[in-house]
């Protein structure tokens, strides 16, 4: 065993300045403007367009790109903004392949879908370069809404409210509003702080004010919340990562890969990051993804990513396990841990069992097993719901909400990761936050103004 | 054995492409280049009287791309050549000595004066040139001073200016055409009159490219004013044709020589204006495009082309479209077609349903049984070929012909026989069927 010998390696600084620049520099360039135009002309301004359908925000994609076409970026932009108004950051962190791009008709007619992404980000970085305000809110409805969590369902739902004309107050528990845009997504997908730019610029619309610091279960209740506003959304997201549920899990590295990824987010100096030499993951989604290709753009020597299933299953799409694998991580399916060994307090090594799945889906154990030496892991195998409030109904360990995001409580609404049978994605925050907002002020309008 | 030699009024040439009149024949060091590459021939830039004429010193040029920039049309407002004539006859005549197996003829362009064309016509004669063009296109700067279409646009002119030219030189005489007239057959039936051995058409159509938002001002601009230029280039092509035909097909003019200029960039360019009856053609704006180097896949393009037809001579397929132009009151009104999808190939963008929808019958579905789904529905469908033409798939969309039974549009049975608009019942001054 590989354990015992060589010295346990975590270390900062493992690369130079230059190396992390580079490392760190934008996934995707964006595309420069005779590049948008000869993209734009792919476009064939579908009838009832399939990309349209699968966007979960409604974005009219090929009108956008026909603007886009005709030389008019600010107003592809307000097309798409008027729908999401995150797609700046959707531009950036959508996985397409999975969505609009997916069913691009020219996806299927050969293979190479219109780059909507790229488009995408290309109006809203001129809107953004422009520094317009782009909507003006309705008339004062006289209604105030409170909105738990600034991440995207949460800001999106605010952003509708205010459109709408209600005054909306932002509470979150955090330092920086935009939630996982500002804490989780790669590094590399949002670079030159563009979540906050973005938050800025969904404020500056007016009518919205964010309360930073204060959440539920840290001066605040929802009963109190319920009693003072005439109406609430929570967009909480997901409090927590799953446990392994191994012994040793309090080692000194084994690490949280979402807490990981906010510290890396935060760091002013990369190299200020404590990075081991061989790091093992586990799980099988985005997050694993990340932190993987994280670890090893910030000089981890060896990354291995570990994954109960098969590549079939993992939820990360072909792109991500793609991109991981271009970057050097080696990817081992149908293992899972088995024990974490420790020395001295300290993590070494990760035992693993080979798996497969039985004749009905179902993983089974193969009773083989195989060790990695290991400085560090990072758990990714999903995360959880954490709820602060036990007057709200919960359904799979979520809230319970219907298609416009109404809870079991009359005056409560939800959106985004928080809620059940979503599908964790960013856009779908931003959806949810805006059926929320349209759903809210529909009874707001219904109901006579309070006191 | 595919032979491309070309014989033009008398004029060889070892292939039909010649270059037409403009910069790329301003001078000996470009068709030297040009005649080393490979092109037949060359109509020369347009001679004038000396002083030579001076040109803008601002810009010359506008365009209009594709997305990619691919330049699609082409706008100057360039004129004659501004070197002293002394020094393009002197250019002319060695040239000619060296190439002598390829064309060259020379434009010419002096003032509606017998005298101007009697005094400059044995200057050219004396080069040794194979002929003369007369530009009587040229549609900006010299059209005011009473040149080029001041006098194309005027059919008499354009007879006189030809018989004093046949008059007083034994050269072969082409007459280059402008299109920025209403009928082009009366100037080509002028010029047949008068004796001219050819037409070549088309110089450039009037034009102005692109305002440019910011300044206000025409593109390109010269100081912060612009004027009207010449349009030339892959967007005139579908113009040029059609005059083209029309000359081929006129009964006064039919059989005259044409030498096919408008927008030609490649072979098949070439071919089709060779089966609408032009003996050659002459390329300006590809060339300006891409350099001399196009004329290779020219030819081998046209062997090729003509190989798999079976066209051994040039003269195997000059002309042979002409018997296929007519007019719409001959065209068969029984002849039935209808759009039909062909649904392995269609990719379901919409756009034959939307267009057909907003902007014609209503022929095409958007949903069927609940599914996506592009069909057309024959009792609605005129064939009009719109879906055909804005659907990106090639081939997925054919119009089919009904020769039997009822089209389920007019509920009326398919007649096989051909019936015009000179005999339909709608039509008032419809002929007595016999
Ligand atoms: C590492 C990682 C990478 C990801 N990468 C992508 C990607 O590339 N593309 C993509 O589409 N999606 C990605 N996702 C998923 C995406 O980030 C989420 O689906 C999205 O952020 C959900 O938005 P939300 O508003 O529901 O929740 P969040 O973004 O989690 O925001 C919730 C907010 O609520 C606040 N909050 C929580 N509890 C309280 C409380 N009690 N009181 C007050 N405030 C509270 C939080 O501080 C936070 O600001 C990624 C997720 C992770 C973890
Ligand atoms: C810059 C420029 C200058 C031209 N100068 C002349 C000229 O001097 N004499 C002439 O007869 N035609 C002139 N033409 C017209 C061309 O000979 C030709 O008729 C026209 O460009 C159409 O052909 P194309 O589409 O291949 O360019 C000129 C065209 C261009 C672009
Ligand atoms: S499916 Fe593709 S081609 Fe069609 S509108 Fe959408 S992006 Fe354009
Ligand atoms: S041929 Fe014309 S009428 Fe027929 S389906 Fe196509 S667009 Fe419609
Ligand atoms: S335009 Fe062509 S590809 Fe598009 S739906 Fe119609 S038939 Fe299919």
């Amino acid at each position: 065993m590989a354990t015992g010998s060589a010295k346990r390696d975590v270390a900062t600084g493992r690369l130079t300045a230059r190396q992390y620049a580079e490392n760190f520099a934008d996934l995707h360039p964006p595309l420069d403007t005779h590049g948008a135009m000869v993209e734009a002309d792919r476009c064939y301004f579908c009838h009832d367009a399939p990309c349209v359908e699968a966007c979960p925000t409604d974005i009219d994609i090929p009108m956008f790109i026909r603007q886009i076409s005709t030389g008019n970026p600010l107003g592809a932009a307000e097309t798409i903004l008027r729908e999401n108004i995150m797609g700046g950051m959707c531009a950036r962190v959508c996985p397409t392949e999975t969505l609009c791009e997916e069913v691009c008709v020219r996806e299927i007619a050969d293979g190479k879908p219109v780059k909507i992404g790229l488009l995408q980000r290309h109006a809203t970085d001129a809107l953004f370069a422009d520094g317009k305000q782009v909507f003006a809110r309705a008339a004062d409805s006289g209604k105030r809404v409170a909105v738990v969590g600034a991440g995207p369902a949460g800001l999106s739902c605010a952003h509708r409210l205010a459109l709408l004309g209600h005054a909306v107050t932002v509470f979150d528990a955090r330092e920086k509003p935009a939630g996982l845009n500002e804490y989780g997504i790669a590094a590399y997908k949002t670079v030159e702080d563009f979540a906050q730019r973005e938050v800025a610029f969904i404020l500056s619309l007016g009518g919205i004010e964010v309360v930073t610091g204060k959440g539920l279960g840290s001066g605040l209740s929802l009963e109190q919340l319920r009693a003072d506003y005439d109406a609430v959304f929570l967009g909480l997201g997901l409090g927590t990562v799953r446990d392994l549920g191994l012994d040793g899990e309090e080692l000194d590295g084994v690490i949280d890969a979402v807490d990981y990824i906010s510290d890396l987010r935060q760091a002013k100096d990369l190299s200020s990051l404590p990075v081991g030499r061989r790091v093992v993951v586990i799980g099988g989604g985005m997050t694993a993804i990340d932190i993987a290709v994280q670890s090893k753009l910030l000089g981890a020597e060896e990354v291995t990513l570990v994954y109960r299933r098969g590549k079939a299953q993992m939820n990360a799409s072909v792109f991500e396990q793609d991109l991981a694998q271009t970057r050097g991580v080696k990817i081992i399916h149908f293992a899972k841990p088995s024990r974490l060994i420790g020395e001295a307090g300290a993590l070494r090594a990760i035992e693993f069992e080979r798996t497969s799945l039985d004749a009905e889906g179902r993983l089974e154990g193969a009773g083989e097993s195989f060790t990695l030496a290991a400085d560090v892991v990072f758990k990714a195998i999903g995360q959880a719901f954490v709820a602060m409030d036990d007057t709200v109904k919960l359904e799979d360990g979520r809230i319970a909400a219907d298609g416009e995001g109404r809870t079991s409580l009359p005056d409560v609404w939800a959106g985004g990761d928080c809620v059940a049978g979503g599908q964790d994605l960013t856009v779908a925050a931003v959806a949810d936050g805006k059926a929320a907002a349209v759903s809210m002020d529909r009874a707001l309008r219904a109901q006579k103004a309070k006191g | 054995m595919t032979d491309l030699r070309g014989d033009f009024l008398g004029i060889k040439s070892p292939n039909p492409f010649w270059l037409a009149s403009a910069p790329p024949t301003d001078k000996e060091y470009n068709v030297v280049r040009a005649f080393k590459a490979g092109w037949g021939g060359v109509v020369w830039k347009t001679l004038g009287e000396d002083p030579p004429i001076v040109n803008v010193n601002g810009p010359r040029y506008g365009a209009i791309y594709g997305a990619d920039r691919r330049l699609l049309g082409f706008n100057n407002i360039e004129l004659i050549t501004d070197r002293p004539l002394e020094l393009n006859l002197r250019e002319i005549k060695k040239v000619k000595r060296d190439w002598p197996d390829r064309a060259v003829v020379v434009s010419l362009m002096v003032p509606c004066e017998e005298a101007a064309w009697k005094k400059i016509l044995p200057l050219v004669e004396d080069t040794g040139a194979d002929g003369i063009e007369l530009n009587f296109g040229c549609p900006h700067g010299m059209s005011e001073r009473g040149m080029g279409a001041a006098v194309g646009q005027v059919p008499e002119y354009v007879g006189m200016v030809a018989k004093w030219c046949k008059q007083n030189s034994r050269m072969p005489v082409i007459v280059k055409l402008t299109p920025n007239i209403t009928d082009v057959r009366n100037p080509a039936r002028a010029a047949k009159e008068n004796g001219a051995d050819a037409v070549s058409l088309i110089n450039t159509i009037n034009s102005i490219v692109g305002i440019d938002l910011d300044t206000m001002a025409p593109n390109p601009a010269t100081d912060g004013k612009g004027t009207h230029g010449g349009y030339c280039g892959p967007a005139v092509k579908p113009i040029a044709l059609s005059m083209v035909s029309e000359i081929a097909r006129d009964p006064a003019t039919h059989g005259l020589p044409i030498s096919g200029i408008g927008g030609i960039s490649d072979w098949r360019d070439a071919a089709e204006f060779m089966a609408v009856g032009c003996g050659n053609v002459q390329v300006c704006t590809a060339a300006m495009v891409y350099g001399f180097r196009i004329v290779e896949d020219m030819i081998e393009g046209l062997k090729n082309w003509m190989g798999t037809k079976g066209y051994t001579r040039l003269d195997d397929f000059i002309g042979k479209a002409v018997p296929n132009l007519t007019d719409w009151q001959y065209l068969n009104l029984n002849y039935i077609v209808k759009a039909k999808i062909d649904q392995d190939l269609c990719i379901e963008c919409g756009r034959c349903h939307i267009a057909c929808e907003d902007t014609s019958h209503q022929a095409i579905t958007a949903v069927k049984d609940g599914r996506r789904h592009f069909e057309v529905i024959d009792e609605e469908c005129v064939g009009c070929n719109l879906c055909v033409s804005v659907c990106p798939v090639e081939d997925c969309i054919t119009l089919e012909r009904q020769t039997s039974g009822i089209d389920p549009r007019t509920g009326k049975p398919i007649d096989p026989a051909y019936a015009n608009w000179t005999t339909h019942p709608n039509n008032p001054s419809r002929e007595a069927a016999e």
